[in-house]
């Protein structure tokens, strides 16, 4: 966690609207000694601990489902987190881009999840803990519509929908 | 949901002999030049009956008016302006408008809040009644009235039967795109008597008719786990259709209404199954790793149209409905998707994804012959007309960053293209077959 501490001015806002156990939270908590605001880190196992110091997405090619080296490290990092909370159960979100057929994408997004589930699970992770959902093109992140949005689209997110702070 | 139109007379009006040289459109040869034609206000007995049938002539008049088919001459160049029900028209003062047919109606209640609505379909250079029909209706249905009679004039002048008494389910969509609200939604085919089927609590997506027209099949993210659904229209009531470990999506019932075929998603892997209504029984019908998925069935249920990237590529593949004999049969430049056959049997149509453009499409069920009719930025989820001459879509269009969505027809000829005009923004139209 140490080498995250970079990230905690980020961390406080989206903690604030956490209501994360306070001892997890305690343990982590850093700040900025020289201010007189005490800013909370996520706490270890949380929703947002796995979002802002994991990574929760990781991003596909066109009409591609395949994990690269960059979705790789992201979901190695997922599985080592995964591992530390054995108690936190997942859903693995496969969305496409807006430039597809609507059923089709829906078939494309599920791919993805279960892609990236199936590189959880390779590394360690009990597949009873990773549901998945497609949503095709139905919940983009990027409102744009050019090349830049779509790769933002693209992509799988790991949703921790039981956390333990175990 | 019932409405009963009663036939009390047919052909039974007077006037009728068979002409010689027919009037007639022929919509098989291409474009044609719309047949200019005058719809006379109907007449009414009573004043109430009057303004109905007003009402029925507008609706009548645009029905014809938006097949492409057919030109209303503007009723302020009218110069017979009242005609009767029981004598000839002035054929003279139609001929100078250059009106080649002639349809005129006349209303009147028969008790208890009932109308028989009368008309008649004028050969205006012949000089000879080419239908002259009266319905019994109640007062509150006299829009179905209206468009069983644009059809009868559509059927009798084209040889074709028509597509006006029908209605479209689609998706009404709202806010902003990443948290879009999506409902189901039931209109006429010409957008009146339009209602929301459900609040928009859940995502829907892609709504189907049964042939009964009681049903639709549509996927529904009830409860965030994404299946196939029945809406029951009468009873406004939704259950689950079968058990399905996996997603299940891209639902579409058999021509005969007994089967539903989607694909269902395991372990990242889409393939296609059917169900049996009545029995529940589910057979899988393809077995592959490639995405199968947008199955439709043949009319006469011998075959299944669908789409699959088992070649590299998004490409249309035609089966026999057991799964066996899968031959592709989309061979252009760009990825297919979306195979609906026309209810004719003749034609299967597509969207077809080219040069960062979408079009929809329509090919033989070989795959020859293909025709684009549209296009746009998207455009998708084509529907047919029960006649198999027009097809409804999708289309988002971009003005700037800003996109809109919107319902299209569009015939054959791919010269007709109409907004469908709907509340809110719509996508995944689909058009019910003739209301029975």
């Amino acid at each position: 966690m140490r080498k995250f501490l970079g990230l905690v001015g980020v961390v406080a806002l989206l903690a604030a609207c956490e209501t994360a156990p306070q001892d997890g939270a305690n343990a982590n908590a850093s700040g900025d000694s020289s201010s007189t605001a005490q800013t909370l880190a996520p706490a270890a196992g949380s929703a947002q601990d796995f979002v802002v110091n994991v990574g929760d997405r990781v991003f596909f090619g066109f009409d591609q489902y395949n994990v690269n080296a960059d979705a790789r490290a992201t979901l190695e990092k997922q599985a080592v987190w995964l591992k530390k909370f054995p108690g936190v159960t997942v859903t693995v979100e496969g969305h496409a881009d807006e430039r597809g057929t609507r059923e089709y994408n829906l078939a494309l997004g599920e791919r993805r999840a279960n892609a990236a589930k199936e590189y959880l699970v390779s590394l360690g992770v009990d597949a009873m803990r990773i549901k998945t959902i497609s949503y095709g093109k139905e919940r983009p992140v990027a409102l744009g519509h050019n090349e830049a949005a779509w790769a933002q689209n693209r992509r799988s997110v790991t949703v921790v929908s039981v956390g333990a702070g175990s | 949901m019932k409405l009963a139109v009663r036939f009390l007379f047919v052909a039974a009006l007077l006037f009728t002999t068979q002409a010689f040289a027919e009037l007639r459109v022929d919509i098989t040869q291409g474009r044609v030049e719309p047949m200019p034609l005058a719809v006379v206000e109907f007449t009414g007995e009573t004043e109430q009956a009057a303004l109905i049938g007003r009402q029925i002539a507008q609706v009548v008049s645009a029905d014809l008016e938006r097949s492409g088919l057919f030109r209303p001459i503007d009723p302020k160049a009218f110069i017979q302006k009242e005609l009767s029900m029981t004598t000839l028209p002035r054929f003279g003062d139609w001929r100078i408008l250059n009106a080649q047919a002639l349809v005129q109606g006349h209303a009147v209640p028969t008790g208890n809040g009932e109308l028989s609505i009368q008309f008649r379909l004028w050969d205006v250079s012949a000089e000879v009644q080419m239908v002259g029909l009266a319905y019994n209706t109640v007062e509150d249905n006299w829009r179905r009235v209206a468009h069983i009679i644009a059809d009868t004039i559509y059927q009798r002048i084209t040889g074709e039967t028509g597509y006006f008494d029908t209605r479209v389910v689609y998706v009404a969509e709202s806010g902003p795109a990443n948290r879009r609200v999506k409902r189901l939604a039931i209109m006429d085919q010409d957008g009146a008597k339009h209602r929301f089927l459900t609040d928009g609590s859940d995502l829907v997506l892609t709504p189907r008719f049964s042939p009964t027209l009681q049903e639709i099949t549509y996927l529904s993210y009830y409860k965030n786990t994404p299946r196939v659904y029945l809406f029951n229209i009468d009873t406004g009531r939704q259950s689950i259709l079968g058990d399905f470990p996996g997603m299940t999506f891209a639902p579409r019932f058999s021509f005969d209404g007994t089967k539903v075929v989607m694909s269902m998603a395991r372990d990242g892997n889409s393939d296609i199954y059917t169900m049996d209504i009545a029995s529940r029984q589910t057979r899988r019908i393809t077995n592959h790793s490639s995405i199968d998925t947008s199955p439709s069935f043949s009319p006469d249920g011998t075959q299944i149209a669908f789409n699959s990237d088992r070649g590299g590529a998004q490409q249309i593949y035609v089966m026999d409905s057991n799964g066996k004999n899968v031959r592709r049969i989309s061979f252009g430049k760009g990825r297919y998707a979306t195979p609906v056959w026309s209810p004719r049997g003749d034609l299967i149509a597509f969207t077809k994804m080219t040069g960062g453009k979408f079009y929809i499409g329509v090919m033989r069920t070989d795959g020859s012959g293909e025709r684009l009719l549209a296009d746009g930025y998207l455009v998708e989820s084509p529907t047919w007309a029960p006649n198999g001459r027009v097809l409804m879509f999708y289309r988002e269009t971009l003005r700037g960053e800003k996109k809109t969505t919107k319902l299209y027809s569009v015939d054959l000829t791919g010269y007709n293209e109409r907004e469908v005009i709907t509340p809110l923004e719509g996508s995944d139209p689909a058009w019910s077959p003739l209301i029975p």
